[in-house]
């Protein structure tokens, strides 16, 4: 998630690239193919990377528990203390992490909005491992921004988004931000 | 909002700050009920326990606090078997810890402005475990969580502050915070145990403990500082324990739901009696493990910040 650049630059919009139906379609799909892949919701437990990969994770979740006729546990993650950045850009403001029950033998989906560098989905792989020792970790991202500086890739994709690196890709979500929308633009 | 480069007094914090402190507290004490209770934020960063005064409860909850963080920690006691014993001046030890690239100083000294002079000297952060007579911030804000914990809002909350003002650093820090979070506070003991200034600090001085003890949503004890008995600033422990200590008598007046605190170390049967201090009202043991979350937290938002002329562009 991109913050605020240094500098108190500010958002500029180039392009809206979803809009609520289509990130509806995409979380739906997303949903599916957890299930499709995990052979059935059995064991899986969805864990968002907050800020916005937590209300993702809610539907995706609840998406799921209701197309399965199951309850399905998800949860939220403040990767903040594994980041490997932070003698770099200073504190961020905590918020709770919230697991359900013991991650043991469990297939934990991380849920995020944006995949770009993988150095938070670096970080929350530590901080999933710290809990408990899950048979496997998958990941599934609204959108895929490309630039990797890590060996990371998702399981499962909303949608592929070619940027430049001096582009900023913003999702906002309902429960956070009143709408849902992938936009892109800069910061001058 | 900027992070504060030192702790030095609670004067310094507003109350945006100490509730960004204890908010980070709040999600770093849910660590400590984990299995794995460390994480890796400040790794590679050198903390020191620079202590000029004995304690336990302080630099072993600091200690842990910088370890839990994964920060490596180095203790320094000036004893017979440090430097000092060897006539090395305050100053020259702030370099030698300087020299060796420690990140932080947690320093406690006898005298009141200890960790403002060293303040002056390093380029470490410097907090404030306790000066003189001065101030103790990192017990203030531990309490001021604990009675979060407890009530959720310190805004009008009543807190009676019982016991030897005059020499402790605990109420001073205390008194700060408290105001400054919107809480009522009242000053009971004796006339030779307030500060002749207390009446500045914007509390209530009150001298009988049985005015208040029915309206306190908390009833904070200081410890009596038996090594001042000799100054004859009240007559007997037996006295003082009739007319300030807290028996199971007189806090069975007390609210329902209020409070017993007490900084520690005790003096069971002086300030505090055996069965109040072990009672439901006494949070004593909640205040020991609230400690280690907000000095981790403090560690964190002034440790975890960008280095001077470090590149902030870095990719997320």
């Amino acid at each position: 998630m991109p913050a605020q650049a240094a500098g108190g630059a500010e958002f500029q919009l180039k392009t809206r690239v979803m809009g609520p139906d289509e990130i509806r379609r995409a979380l739906i799909r997303i949903s599916h193919e957890i299930v499709e892949g995990n052979k059935g919701s059995e064991d899986l437990v969805i864990v968002g990377i907050r800020t916005r990969g937590a209300p993702l994770a809610d539907r995706v979740a609840n998406t799921i528990a209701s197309f399965e006729g199951v309850d399905l546990p998800s949860g939220a993650l403040d990767v903040s203390l594994y980041r490997d950045d932070v003698a770099l850009r200073g504190p961020r403001n905590l918020e709770a992490t919230t697991v359900p029950g013991d991650l043991d033998g469990k297939i934990v989906v991380l849920v995020d909005d944006v995949l770009y560098t993988g150095r938070t989905i670096r970080a929350a792989f530590d901080a999933v491992l710290d809990m408990g020792r899950p048979k496997a970790i998958r990941l599934a991202v609204l959108v895929d921004r490309g630039h990797r500086e890590l060996p990371i890739r998702a399981d499962h994709v909303g949608k592929n988004l070619p940027t430049a690196s001096e582009e900023v890709v913003k999702v906002h979500v309902e429960e956070l931000d009143g709408e849902d929308a992938v936009l892109i633009g800069e910061f001058k | 909002m900027s992070m504060l480069k030192h702790l030095l007094s609670m004067d310094q914090l507003g109350a945006g700050e100490i509730t960004r402190i204890l908010d980070t507290a709040e999600s770093l004490r849910q660590v400590t009920d984990r299995p794995i209770k460390k994480l890796p934020t400040l790794r590679g960063r050198t903390v020191c326990n620079l202590f000029y005064e004995a304690s336990t409860r302080t630099r072993i909850s600091f200690e842990l606090a910088a370890k839990r963080l994964s920060a490596d920690v180095i203790n320094f006691s000036a004893d017979a078997k440090s430097s000092v014993s060897k006539g090395e001046s305050f100053k020259d030890t702030a370099w030698t810890l300087e020299a060796m690239g420690v990140d932080a100083i947690i320093v406690r000294h006898g005298s009141s402005g200890a960790p403002h002079q060293l303040a002056r000297w390093v380029k470490a952060s410097v907090l404030n475990a306790g000066d003189g007579f001065h101030e103790h911030p990192t017990q203030a804000l531990l309490d001021l969580f604990s009675i979060r914990e407890r009530f959720k809002d310190l805004e009008d909350l009543h807190v009676a502050i019982v016991g030897d003002i005059v020499h402790s650093r605990v109420a001073r820090s205390n008194v700060k915070g408290l105001v400054t979070m919107g809480a009522k506070v009242t000053l009971v003991g004796p006339a030779t145990l307030i500060p002749a200034q207390a009446k500045d600090w914007g509390a209530t001085i009150e001298h009988d403990l049985d005015a208040v003890i029915e309206d306190v949503d908390v009833c904070y004890l200081l410890r009596v500082q038996k090594e001042r008995q000799n100054e004859q600033l009240y007559p007997s422990d037996r006295e003082y324990s009739i007319l300030w200590g807290l028996d199971r008598r007189r806090a069975s007046r007390m609210k329902p739901e209020a409070l017993v605190m007490h900084p520690g170390p005790m003096n069971r049967g002086v300030e505090i009696a055996a069965d109040v201090s072990e009672s439901q009202r006494s949070i004593v043991l909640d205040q020991v493990a609230n400690g280690l979350a907000v000095r981790m937290s403090l560690l964190y938002l002034m440790l975890g910040k960008p280095e001077d002329g470090v590149d902030v562009g870095a990719s997320v």
